[in-house]
């Protein structure tokens, strides 16, 4: 018998049970949205129903745990690669699918900007883009080492005849380290990077896949990534670095010159401090600027994630 | 017995229909819409607009909504809600207006089969 929210969030649970851990936080979370604006706003229609028959009626309309679990297994199930669909100029446009709602016309542009802008601490795709971000450095010099050095031996040893395996190798090594930033994007970005395999026949000899492989544009444009990422993660890891220390310093400010009494800078043995009546200021610029870091964060991440798909994907044709 | 076994095969019925048409609906409502919308209202303009209509059950449209993002056809962005919990925002991207496009001329082509095809069955 389910009673109340948690009852019904329980029994989600229950039914969920062997499936992916983030498929049950997605159940979870969306039952509860639901529930929770369904139950606030039958519940300010007739203030005098109790939440047991309350949640009974919601159960009517959003559909049993057991059912709502089957949903979630179905579309675990049928996550399959993501296929482009193929766009042609429609001449199709008379679209008339109902009557319009009050809601839809009027859309969230009321969405206030001040949720906007600090809702996104709670974004867990602006949190995966900062790290992103400033993994790109370490990343980023063991690509360009690993291209650099894997380009010069290959290059070199052209002219002997293992110099042939080893640029195989290499070429390879490079499709694999595309195939793993490809990821780490997907994880941390959330762009999705759909992989196919590289060679689609499993009988062709080594030198044919060799072939393949050199003639294949992705393999080249994964080299230059590899290259560019360096430069490319040199600069955000500089720019988010020194963004979180600006703003992190900003705010501790009163703590840095009250408590310990440590000056803003010292020339010639003279301390500078900021003037007490500021110190609100640079706390609140200091947060304003923290929560503009990771608005810029998941902006640029996103940025970055599409060259990567650009550059290391191929598109289904 | 009897009828209780006909609903149960009647519910099956249309949860099978219903399969496709959700993902339709989503794309629609959110195409429709001016500004991104969280799940509790796009259930809420799906549940009123429906009426005497086919019984949908919201729960299993919130999945959808999931795989649709997952497919690139919608993107989300949460945002904290002051009264409960947080709030998933999703909104239609370019890639999903082309979808839907091809997805209604589907949906009308095999409207008019199965009415066509369903008539002739009747006379």
């Amino acid at each position: 018998m389910i009673n109340n929210k948690k009852d019904y969030l329980h029994q989600l649970k229950k039914a969920l049970t062997g499936s992916d851990r983030a498929i049950i936080q997605d159940a979870l979370a969306d039952a509860e949205e639901y529930l929770h604006n369904t139950l606030s706003s039958i519940q300010e229609k007739n203030p005098n129903i109790s939440e047991t028959d309350a949640i009974g009626k919601i159960i009517e309309g959003y559909g049993t745990p057991d059912e709502v679990a089957a949903a979630y297994k179905e579309i675990e199930v049928h996550t399959s690669p993501y296929k482009k669909i193929e766009v042609s100029p429609s001449t199709y446009k008379e679209i008339d699918t109902g009557t319009p709602n009050q809601i839809v016309s009027q859309g969230n542009n009321r969405r206030s900007w001040y949720l906007r802008f600090f809702g996104i601490m709670a974004d867990s795709k602006a949190w995966g883009a900062l790290l992103y971000l400033l993994l790109s450095l370490p990343l980023g010099i063991i690509y360009f080492t690993w291209a650099i050095t894997g380009l010069s031996l290959s290059l070199g040893l052209l002219v002997l005849v293992i110099g042939i395996p080893v640029v195989g190798l290499f070429l390879l090594s490079i499709r694999g380290l595309a195939l793993l930033e490809g990821k780490l994007v997907e994880a941390l970005v959330g762009i999705r990077m759909p992989r196919r395999p590289l060679f689609s026949n499993r009988n062709l000899n080594l030198w044919s896949r060799l072939k393949i492989l050199v003639r294949d544009k992705y393999t080249w444009l994964a080299l230059i990534y590899m290259i560019i990422y360096l430069p490319l993660g040199n600069f955000y890891f500089s720019v988010f670095v020194s963004l979180i220390a600006t703003s992190l310093y900003l705010i501790l400010i009163p703590v840095v010159q009250i408590i310990f009494n440590y000056p803003l800078f010292i020339i010639y043995g003279v301390g500078y401090y900021f003037p007490v009546w500021l110190m609100p200021f640079t706390v609140i610029g200091g947060i304003l600027l923290l929560f503009g870091t990771m608005h810029l964060a998941k902006a640029l991440g996103k940025l970055q994630g599409r060259l990567a798909k650009v550059m290391l994907v191929r598109p289904y044709n | 017995m009897g009828l209780e076994y006909i609903s149960d095969m009647d519910k099956k019925f249309q949860k099978e229909l219903n399969a496709g048409i959700g993902a339709l609906l989503l794309l629609s409502t959110l195409n429709k819409s001016t500004g991104p919308l969280y799940g509790y209202q796009i259930a809420k303009v799906i549940e009123e607009s429906r009426k005497d209509g086919p019984m949908i059950k919201l729960g299993t449209l919130y999945p959808v909504l999931r795989s649709l993002e997952e497919n690139g056809l919608l993107e989300s962005e949460v945002e904290p809600s002051v009264t409960g919990p947080p709030r998933r925002y999703y909104q239609i991207t370019e890639q999903g207006r082309k979808t839907l496009e091809h997805w209604l001329r589907i949906w009308f082509q095999t409207k008019e089969f199965v009415n066509k095809y369903l008539k002739e069955e009747n006379q």
